[in-house]
């Protein structure tokens, strides 16, 4: 909490922040840590897997390969989301399972599935971006001032 | 082989630098994958990731850093080859295939599956 939040509080409310944060439960770092060490390397090395296959029997390059990979890895955590399986790989795996592309596909179709029951169109349509959102909107705005910065730097005779 | 071993282990490094961003600094999950496409459009720009893809494979493209990477690749090949405009034009020309397949097959997923707990 930050210290202008802290400030506002009531000192009862302020001795409970205390209260709480002694109690609260630390987080194993080293076992989240490792697990997540683990699964995320097994989903990259699965995607290796597609890459492979793609390059050898399909006839697509290095760089080219990654695009029907990604699509493959999105497809597996759609179904697997749509199951309820991502979900418990998740709760123990931790970043191992939100850092890869699946976990965003996972984000995509769990926002989708979870709004159904409001409707096709704003249900579905409205809410699928819910959590994706930012990734895209911060990923898109960073990619743009990263390339205009770089632009500049070119224009002005650097590199 | 050691191609695999290699994403395995670039891949697993990543997802451990989720992990602690979540543990140690206590960022949401959102503020986690939000920091590392950032993270990955930066090292994009500064043309750094695009060797670690050569070295890991499937390692450096599969965690979601890759995304900023490929926004920003996108947007600087496009702007090479028609000027500034290319930014805007460009920006989603690599990444295309994983945007419109996430959105596809979350809506066909939408369609089938029932929501679950």
């Amino acid at each position: 909490m930050s210290n202008k939040m802290k400030k506002s509080l009531s000192p009862a409310q302020q001795k409970y922040q205390v209260f709480a944060k002694v109690r609260e439960p630390s987080r194993p770092v080293l076992l989240n840590s490792f697990r997540a060490f683990i699964v995320g390397g097994i989903i990259c090395t699965i995607g290796q897997a597609f890459q492979f296959i793609y390059m050898t029997f399909f006839n697509f390059t290095e760089v080219t390969a990654s695009n029907p990979t990604v699509a493959s890895l999105i497809i597996i955590a759609t179904i697997l989301t749509g199951f309820g399986v991502y979900d418990h790989i998740s709760q123990y795996a931790g970043g191992g399972t939100i850092v890869p592309v699946t976990g965003f596909a996972n984000t995509l179709v769990s926002a989708a599935i979870e709004h159904r029951s409001e409707g096709y169109l704003l249900g579905v349509g409205g809410n699928m971006f819910k959590i994706a959102g930012p990734v895209i909107a911060y990923g898109v705005v960073s990619a743009f001032v990263v390339t205009i910065v770089r632009f500049i730097i070119i224009e002005l005779g650097g590199m | 082989m050691e191609k695999f071993i290699i994403a395995f282990i670039v891949g697993g490094a990543i997802c451990v630098i989720g992990q602690i961003l979540m543990d140690v600094f206590k960022l949401t999950p959102a503020h986690t994958t939000v920091s590392l496409v950032v993270a990955g459009a930066i090292l994009g720009g500064l043309g750094l990731y695009d060797p670690l893809i050569e070295f890991a494979g499937a390692g450096a493209s599969v965690p979601i850093s890759s995304f900023g990477n490929s926004l920003v690749q996108g947007a600087i090949t496009e702007s090479e080859r028609s000027g500034i405009i290319g930014v805007l034009t460009g920006i989603f020309e690599v990444t295309s295939a994983g945007i419109s397949a996430a959105i596809i097959f979350a809506f066909l997923g939408s369609l089938v599956f029932k929501p679950k707990g």
